[in-house]
C-alpha cells in the first residue's frame, strides 16, 4: 500500500471498519451542528434561500464571474509576458540586466497583493495616475503575478538540457534563435502544469477586486448582500461558484501533469 | 524618510499585529495541516475522502472570500469573535490544507522500503513513525514549510481588508494622512521582503544542517 502500512489482516480491517463509522458519523454530527446553527437563526427559511433560485440574482453574479474571467486572462497574458522578459533578463550574461531582473522578482515576489493594490490605488493617483478601476485590478495583479511566472519560466528553461542550445549554437543559430527555436518550446511544455496552477492562483487573486470595488465576482457578491440583506446566504454562493470554477481548473492543471514523461516532472518540480 | 519617523508608533504597532497574525496562524495551521495529512494518508477511505475534501476546498477558495465570509457572513448564524482572532483562525484553516499537503508529499518521498524494513524487525506502528518515516519526512519538507510560511506572512495582509489593523492597513492609514506614499509603501514593503528574507535564510540553514548525503 503506502510506506505506513501493509496490507491490512484481519484485525487492521476490523479497525478500519471502526475508523470508517467514527469518521462518517464526525462528519455527520459537523454537518447537523452547522444546520442547527443555521437554523437557531432563522437562516434556513426558505425566503432567505428562494432569491438564489431565481435568474435575475445569478444573472448578476455571473456578470461579476464574466469580469473576474476578463481580469484574471488580461492579467495572465500580460504577467506571462512580463514574467518572460524578467526570466530571460534574469538569465542573461549582462550583469545590467540580470540584477535588476533578480531584484524585482526577488522583492516583488514577497511583497503581499494587496499592498501593491493599495499602491496603484492610493499612491500613483497623487502622481496624476488615475487609472480605470479594471487597471488598478490588473495592474498589481500583473506586477505581483509576472514575478511567480518568471520563476516558473527560469525553471522550465533551466530544466532543458545544455546540449540542447549548444546543439542550436553548433548548427548557427544565434543565441536568441537558439532560445526562440530551440530552447523556450521545450521548456514551455514542461511548465504548462505549473503555468495552470499559477493560473488558478491569479484567479483566487483576482478576488482583491473587493478593495478596489471593480466588479468581479467576490465585489458583486458584496452589492448584492448589501442589496437584499442575505449576507451568508450570498457569499456562500459566492464561495461556491469559485470552488466549481477552480476546482476545474486544478483538474486541468493534474491532468496536464499526468501527461508529462516522468523525467519531466523531478526536473520541474516546483522552484 | 522623516514620515516614516513621526509614525513609528502606528506602524510598529501594525508590524507587531502582522506578526501576531503570521505566527500565531502559522502555529495553528501546522497543527491542523499535520492532522489533515494524517487523514490523508491514513489506510481508512473515508478519512481520506475527509481529508481530500478539506484540501481541496480550502486550495481553491481565494483566502479573501473566507475571511468575507467569516467577518460579514458568520455574524449571522451567531458565530462572532474578535477581529483578530477570526483573521487567525481563518488563515490558519487556509493555509493547514498547503501544510498538510507539503508534509504529505514529505511522507511519500519516504521509500516505501523503508517502512517495510522498519516493521520487518519488528517495530511498532508508532515507532517506526517516530523512528524511521518522519525523520527521513521533516527533512524534505523542511523547504516547503519555510515557502508556506512566507506565503503565510504575505496572505495576512488580506486581513487589512476587512478591517484588522495589520502593516498593511497601518501603511494605508499613514499614507492617507500624510500623503507620502513613496517612502510608506516602500518602508512597508521592505518590511515583508526583510520578513521573507529572514524566513528564506533560516530554513536554508536550518535544511544544510539537516540533509542527510546519501
Amino acid at each position: 500500500m503506502s510506506v505506513l502500512f501493509d496490507e491490512p489482516g484481519p484485525k487492521a480491517r476490523r479497525r478500519i471498519r471502526v475508523a470508517t463509522v467514527l469518521g462518517v458519523l464526525a462528519a455527520v454530527a459537523l454537518a447537523v451542528l452547522a444546520v442547527r446553527q443555521f437554523a437557531a437563526n432563522g437562516q434556513l427559511d426558505a425566503a432567505r434561500w428562494q432569491p438564489y433560485a431565481t435568474w435575475p440574482m445569478w444573472r448578476y453574479l455571473l456578470t461579476g464571474l464574466w469580469s473576474t474571467f476578463l481580469a484574471a486572462i488580461v492579467s495572465a497574458a500580460l504577467s506571462m509576458a512580463f514574467g518572460l522578459v524578467l526570466a530571460l533578463g534574469r538569465l542573461s550574461h549582462r550583469r545590467w540586466i540580470r540584477l535588476p531582473a533578480a531584484a524585482y522578482v526577488e522583492v516583488v515576489r514577497v511583497v503581499p497583493a494587496l499592498l501593491l493594490v493599495y499602491v496603484v490605488l492610493f499612491a500613483l493617483p497623487r502622481y496624476g495616475l488615475d487609472l480605470p478601476l479594471f487597471w488598478k485590478l490588473v495592474v498589481p495583479l500583473t506586477a505581483s503575478n509576472a514575478a511567480a511566472f518568471a520563476e516558473i519560466f527560469r525553471a522550465g528553461i533551466n530544466s532543458v538540457e545544455r546540449g540542447q542550445t549548444e546543439a542550436g549554437l553548433a548548427v548557427g543559430l544565434t543565441p536568441l534563435q537558439t532560445m526562440r527555436l530551440v530552447v523556450l518550446p521545450q521548456a514551455a511544455r514542461r511548465v504548462l502544469p505549473s503555468i495552470v496552477s499559477q493560473s488558478v492562483g491569479l484567479l483566487k487573486d483576482t478576488s482583491l477586486g473587493f478593495v478596489v470595488s471593480y466588479g468581479e465576482l467576490l465585489y458583486s457578491g458584496k452589492v448584492l448582500a448589501a442589496y437584499n440583506g442575505l449576507l451568508i446566504q450570498t457569499y456562500l454562493v459566492v464561495a461556491l461558484v469559485y470552488l466549481a470554477v477552480n476546482v476545474s481548473l486544478s483538474k486541468l492543471a493534474r491532468t496536464l501533469e499526468a501527461r508529462q514523461p516522468v523525467t519531466f516532472r523531478r526536473r520541474t518540480a516546483r522552484a | 524618510m522623516s514620515v516614516l519617523l513621526d509614525h513609528l508608533p502606528e506602524l510598529w504597532q501594525g508590524l507587531i499585529v502582522t506578526f501576531q497574525l503570521t505566527a500565531a496562524s502559522f502555529a495553528g495551521a501546522a497543527v491542523l495541516g499535520a492532522l489533515v495529512c494524517a487523514l490523508r494518508v491514513s489506510p481508512v477511505r473515508v478519512l481520506r475522502a475527509i481529508g481530500t475534501a478539506y484540501v481541496e476546498s480550502f486550495q481553491n477558495l481565494p483566502l479573501l472570500v473566507l475571511l468575507v465570509l467569516a467577518f460579514f457572513g458568520l455574524p449571522e448564524i451567531g458565530v462572532k469573535a474578535e477581529p483578530l482572532v477570526t483573521a487567525i483562525v481563518v488563515i490558519a484553516v487556509y493555509e493547514a490544507a498547503y501544510v498538510g499537503e507539503a508534509l504529505r508529499s514529505g511522507v511519500n518521498s519516504v521509500g516505501k522500503g523503508q517502512g517495510e524494513a522498519a516493521r520487518a524487525i519488528g517495530l511498532t506502528f508508532g515507532q517506526s513513525l517516530r523512528h524511521v518515516v518522519l525523520p527521513q519526512a521533516l527533512r524534505t519538507v523542511v523547504q516547503p514549510l519555510g515557502n508556506i510560511f512566507i506565503a503565510t506572512t504575505m496572505n495576512t495582509a488580506l486581513a487589512a481588508a476587512v478591517g484588522v489593523v495589520d502593516l498593511t492597513a497601518a501603511a494605508n492609514r499613514v499614507n492617507l494622512v500624510e500623503a507620502q506614499p513613496i517612502p510608506i509603501f516602500v518602508g512597508a514593503g521592505l518590511a515583508y521582503a526583510l520578513i521573507a528574507a529572514a524566513v528564506g535564510f533560516a530554513t536554508g540553514r536550518l535544511e544544510r544542517k539537516l540533509v542527510i548525503l546519501r
